[in-house]
């Protein structure tokens, strides 16, 4: 046997993290991903969990300006970081023009991929202004949703891109 | 489906990432983008008793241009990799490669260095590695040696990594201007795993003559291997119908594909030839 | 809807509820937090059929956090078994089942220990301490080899067979005989299951000192649980409430009995504290119902002029060791047998169907229940005889669907048609896809070695069920609806409808039944669903009976409420009732339409000042109705699909270019939502065509048990997708709506399995079992073994 332990191992880090622009110190155990750190600590119920392999996307949040999946992330990770939700991206208006469109498309049904949707269509529209349909499918791409045909979400996202081109 | 208890450390340095591999041996395992590695937690297929967290160590970082040396950090990231003008200037085979990987906000944290460590036998960067004749920069408390990307891949999740030692760059000559490279994969879906890809490289003359021709498929066998049959029954010829069919006959001798859920065996070196036709295709282009 | 204005029905108005859901603040039962909460996971079995010779418990009831571990037999008496028959379905049996089974294992994950803790985490970390000694038993994994009986999985059965129905018109071998064409072939359909984004998830509040029990439960009925909770549970029924808040996508997934759930509600009643069960995704694969695994063969026979003479139907399904509580597991080869051939006007038709046990994880209806393989196996053998007489595959449709002016039409297999537009939706649909142009452009791309195939696929859908679908077997299952109306002080609507909400936009569709009903704008309705203590009673969201039964009820509510809030403002007015109206949210003179009374006004005068009223004046500002169809079994919907694919013949990939859908739903109320639904019902269908399958080894173990492996339609294959309606209104109802729900899910792996055999059609090569993989493709090319 390996004689082990000269640096102690730590399984509950304290964190420090800016969730949606306020500054949270917790202890977290150090197996807890990054969603069930916002949900079960924070409340943020906005992020899902909906398949915990990195496959759904539902748990699709913001770090340091970078959509990734919640869930495969673990909350010590994000020490030091900035964090965004849906909640907080709903709060700053970030999200808004997004919102409008998806609601007027009726770009959703139950709801449940929604949060992590938008903020991957975000994503695009961020960074892609110029994007063509089928890149909107591309970068939706990993955004599982079972209720709708994606095509209300496509053309949700396409009317706030054409916007915006039309605004500039 | 939640994670088995472990603890976690972040590493400063790497004399801190050998001290911990030293101590725990192989219940510590490192954690870099995570992007496996966290799944397999959060399903208990893995129960470290450590993870090692390097991604705050600054020297695997980054991605560096020496003259005709481009050093990529085990850290960087696969959308670092796709966004980076140099390597699309230097080291084309790679942008063509990163949007195969998986989908956006996955590629914006999972790593080079993970990928290729893990090596998974559907991933993309390890048989463009091969092709590339990339140099991995492995690192222990030893020392530093290099392999050669032929010899790294062992087999199924295999490496030449040892115990205690650390995947930290890899280094790759660029492909000059008169170099081509193509990528091509098939999969059930955008951002799936590959039932069958293929990574290839040739040098092009005026005449459309291709030399040292190198071909590597992922999601046919354990390991990316080099299709030595195949590459010799092109070298020093030009791509046509003819050329090409040579090449997928001698596929036979390269492959011996394993069956997946989504294609048998025969299915999958079927595919290979097909894309063999197309990415020699896109070579001549 | 003649007797008021359409006001809002007919218009593509955005639903209120989707606001809070596009900013996360959905209340999921995931994101509930009560006090003293407990987490309960399952131990599963590992084997497909495996008798347990011992379980260990002690471990894991020493974990850090454990507050119970119990096996089966520990949890049967707070729960009864049941057993998943119905009276009308003749001879079907199934065995008891229990909330966690005892001392055997009939699936890869049926439960048969429950861990209850402090954390989830907690309670997985315990799980790993349950050690069982299991005796592997003999697994009966394919279907032919259940019917054969060689091994019985329920010795006290007898054999495999749940359930058998046949019929026959009669004179089904004369027509085949004098048939101057007949068609066979045989089609296999890949086991598929629903994946609702949100996982099952129910969260049980026992009180012992009320014996009351509040369950949140991701459910489509809560009636019907809540009876489920009472009997089997033994609490009376109106101590068990069941609220369903926002619930995260359920095709029929989340209207079963499930036992896990069972099981944690028990665990509740045993440990006299809340306890929720969200199932992860890995669970999900082996515990949420599957569907649809069939292997049927039909035959068609035809003259040779082009009339369909006759079609034999021979099917079978596997449905795993029980059928499912309390629907059962006979309805989906139930409903095979009835829609097989459903929009053609042969008058002779005979069908033979096995549905069987198997050791699988149980199958029961999923979205467009039996429709997606009785669709494809028509419309499969229809191209097939089209194709035998040289005939264009439109031709041969519009030749042998039953005319538009036959209706009210009863099909060979007894089902009853009020009024179909087979026709009118077939034309609609040509000129929609621009058929012609469409085979033009077909011809020319062939020639350069591009195939692409066009696919039609035309579709009968039970919608709107009578209590003949459930009631009459003897399930407690309401196929009645109701909504309360009720007119509140400041002018403002409250609508409390028994019917469900899962993102269909329900709740939307009935603030504009009962605006437009009432006069008012349709920011002053807010609806309510979703909670037993609330709403009236009814049978919730299944069979695409929202919209047709539930908007009945708010319509008939809201103009008997309209009345009493006229009579209210003629008592105010002085005026008399027939001078008055209600239009944008005012009580107006009738005649000239001018303002006479807010309806705020109107509110605050009935509350709190009535005492300015008659003597004999009572005003009456909440109305509750009902509705049930019964004029017909079913309220039949139709439609026509078609696809527009590119099969790659080297790779066999298939890309999808185009879809159309032109579907009578009768009415439609929003057609934003209506399209949507319909889009999203053909994406579940184009998964069964070309990605979902529940593969299974031969020991009966799930291979593909995760959303890496088990592929769904994402937004980078799905193709656009063009829905266009026509209009029947059923005359069942004044609203005249009929569901929306099965029709995408009904004809989608239809038209694209057509599409694709017409791509592969200058190959002489033809796929015929689902999902349509390029290594099926491929193999039907000759181009791998």
């Amino acid at each position: 046997m390996r004689r082990k332990k000269e640096i102690p191992l730590e399984h509950a880090p304290e964190i420090t993290v800016t969730v949606n622009g306020t500054i949270v110190t917790r202890r977290v155990p150090a197996r807890r991903h990054l969603i069930d750190f916002l949900r079960e600590e924070l409340g943020l119920t906005g992020s899902h969990t909906g398949c915990e392999h990195g496959v759904c996307g539902a748990c699709t949040v913001r770090v340091d300006g970078r959509i990734v999946r919640g869930c495969l992330m673990l909350a010590v990770q994000a020490d030091g970081r900035r964090v965004d939700t849906i909640e907080g991206l709903s709060d700053s208006g970030e999200l808004g023009e997004l919102q409008e469109a998806f609601h007027r498309r009726n770009a959703l049904q139950c709801g449940f991929c929604t949060p992590g949707m938008l903020l991957a269509a975000q994503d695009l529209v961020a960074g892609h202004p110029d994007a063509s349909r089928s890149e909107i499918r591309e970068h939706l791409s990993g955004n599982y949703c079972r209720c709708t045909g994606y095509q209300a979400i496509v053309d949700a996202v396409e009317d706030v891109l054409a916007a915006r081109r039309k605004s500039t | 489906m939640k994670a088995p208890p472990f603890a976690y450390v972040r590493a400063r340095s790497l004399g801190e990432v050998f001290d911990l591999l030293e101590h725990h041996g192989e219940s510590a395992r490192l954690l870099a983008g995570g992007q496996s590695l966290l799944a397999s937690l959060n399903m208990r297929l893995a129960a470290p008793e450590l993870l090692i967290d390097i991604t705050h160590i600054a020297e695997l970082s980054g991605i560096e241009v020496r003259g005709r040396k481009i050093r990529i950090g085990a850290l960087a990231t696969h959308a670092e990799i796709q966004r980076s003008a140099e390597i699309a200037r230097h080291l084309p085979l790679l942008s063509q490669a990163a949007p195969h990987i998986a989908h956006v906000a996955i590629r914006n944290v999972g790593t080079f260095g993970g990928s290729l460590a893990h090596a998974d036998p559907a991933a993309e960067w390890p048989a463009c590695c091969v092709v590339l004749d990339a140099q991995f920069v492995l690192r222990s408390r030893a020392g530093t040696r290099r392999v050669a990307a032929r010899e790294f891949f062992q087999g199924l999740y295999a490496t030449a990594l040892r115990p205690n030692e650390i995947l930290a760059q890899v280094e790759v000559a660029a492909t000059g201007t008169n170099w081509r490279s193509a990528f091509v994969e098939l999969s059930r879906r955008r951002g799936d795993y590959a039932t069958v890809g293929v990574a290839a490289l040739a040098r092009k003359s005026a005449r459309g003559v291709l030399s040292d021709l190198r071909v590597a498929f992922l999601g046919v066998g354990p390991a990316p291997a080099l299709a030595r049959a195949s590459m010799a029954a092109l070298e020093g010829k030009r791509v046509s119908a003819d050329t090409i069919a040579a090449a997928g006959e001698a596929l036979g001798q390269d492959l011996e594909p394993s069956a997946d859920l989504h294609a048998a065996a025969s299915t999958k070196l079927h595919l290979a030839r097909v894309i063999t036709g197309r990415a020699l295709t896109a070579l001549a282009a | 809807m003649d007797t008021t204005n359409s006001g809002y029905v007919g218009k593509s108005v955005p639903r209120a509820n989707a606001r809070r859901l596009l900013q996360g603040r959905g209340t999921y039962v995931d994101d509930l937090r009560l006090p003293r909460l407990a987490h309960v996971v399952f131990f599963r079995s590992p084997h497909a059929h495996a008798r347990l010779r011992k379980l260990d418990l002690a471990a894991a009831r020493t974990m850090p956090g454990v507050i119970a571990v119990v096996d089966g037999a520990a949890l049967a008496p707070y729960c009864k078994p049941w057993v998943g028959v119905l009276g009308h379905l003749k001879g079907i049996k199934s065995p008891p089942q229990h909330a966690i089974a005892i001392g055997r294992a009939c699936w890869q994950g049926e439960a048969v220990a429950a861990v209850v803790a402090e954390t989830r985490e907690q309670a997985e970390d315990a799980l790993e301490k349950i050690e069982a000694e299991w005796e592997e038993l003999p697994v009966v994994v394919e279907m032919k080899d259940a019917l054969s009986g060689r091994r019985v999985i329920h010795q006290e059965l007898g054999d495999n067979i749940c359930f058998k129905r046949e019929l026959d018109t009669g004179a089904v071998d004369e027509a085949f005989a004098k048939a101057d064409i007949v068609v066979e072939e045989t089609y296999d359909f890949g086991r598929h299951t629903g994946v609702t984004l949100e996982p099952r998830s129910i969260l049980a509040d026992y009180n012992a000192a009320e014996h009351t029990l509040t369950v949140y439960h991701a459910t489509q009925t809560p009636h019907m649980m809540q009876d489920i909770f009472s009997r089997h549970l033994d609490i009376p029924e109106g101590n068990v409430r069941v609220i369903a808040k926002d619930v995260g996508g359920s095709f029929g997934i989340k209207v079963h009995v499930y036992a896990d759930e069972m099981a944690a509600a028990a665990l509740s009643v045993m440990l006299r504290r809340p306890v929720k069960f969200v199932a992860d995704r890995l669970e999900s694969f082996i515990s949420d119902i599957h569907a649809r695994e069939h292997t049927a063969t039909v035959r068609l026979a035809c003259s040779k002029e082009g009339d369909i003479l006759a079609f034999d139907l021979d099917d079978l399904t596997g449905i795993g060791p029980y059928s499912v509580y309390p629907r059962t597991s006979g309805i989906e080869g139930n409903q095979v047998v009835n829609l097989t051939g459903g929009p053609y006007k042969h008058q002779q038709y005979r069908a033979k169907m096995h549905v069987v046990f198997t050791n699988k994880n149980v199958t029961c209806q999923y979205r467009a229940v039996g429709h997606p393989i009785a669709v494809a196996i028509t419309e499969a053998i229809v191209d097939l005889a089209a194709a035998k007489l040289g005939m264009d595959p439109a031709e041969f449709r519009r030749r042998n669907l039953v005319p538009d002016d036959a209706y009210p039409y009863t099909f060979p297999s007894g089902l009853k048609f009020e009024k179909l537009s087979h026709h009118q939706a077939l034309d609609r649909l040509l000129e929609l896809m621009d058929y012609k142009a469409l085979r033009t452009e077909q011809a020319a791309l062939r020639a350069k070695g591009v195939y692409r195939g066009i696919g039609l696929a035309a579709m009968i859908e039970v919608t709107n069920p009578s209590p003949a679908f459930y009631g009459v077997g003897g399930a407690r299952i309401s196929s009645q609806d109701g909504a309360t109306l009720r007119f509140e002080p400041t002018g403002t609507i409250t609508c409390l409808v028994s019917v469900t909400e899962q993102g269909q936009g329900t709740e939307g569709a009935f603030a504009q039944v009962a605006a437009s009903a009432l006069g008012v704008s349709i920011d002053r309705v807010r609806v309510v669903t979703g909670d037993t203590a609330v709403t009236p009673y009814g049978g919730g969201t299944w069979a695409s009976r929202g919209a047709g039964i539930g908007g009945e009820a708010v319509l008939q509510a809201g103009k008997v409420l309209r009345e009493r809030i006229l009579e209210v403002a003629s008592a105010i007015l002085k005026t008399d009732k027939s001078e008055l109206d209600i239009a944008s949210d005012e009580i107006v003179s009738k005649v000239s339409g001018e303002p006479r009374l807010e309806l705020s006004e109107l509110g605050r005068v009935a509350y709190f000042r009535p005492d300015t009223l008659p003597m004999d004046f009572q005003s009456q500002l909440m109305v509750t109705r009902h509705y049930t169809p019964r004029s017909y079994g079913f309220t039949f919907t139709n439609g026509i699909q078609a696809s527009l694919v590119e099969v790659d013949a080297d790779t066999g990939a298939v890309t999808l270019l185009k879809h159309w859908c032109v579907e009578d739903c009768g009415t439609v109320i929003n057609p934003m939502l209506v399209d949507e639904q319909i889009r999203g019902g053909i994406a579940q269908g184009i998964g069964a065509a070309l990605y979902e399958e529940c593969l299974y080894s031969p020991e009966g173990q799930l291979l593909n048990g995760n959303l890496a492996d088990y592929l769904l339609p994402m937004a980078g294959e799905m193709p656009d997708i063009i829905v266009a309606h026509v209009t029947t209104p059923t005359q069942t109802s004044e609203l005249g709506a009929k569901g929306a729900g099965e029709a995408g899910t009904a004809g989608a792996p239809a038209a694209v399995m057509n599409a694709i055999n017409d791509a592969l059609a200058p190959f002489g090569a033809r796929v015929t079992a689902q999902p349509f993989t390029p290594e099926r493709i491929l193999r039907a090319l000759g181009k791998v073994s």
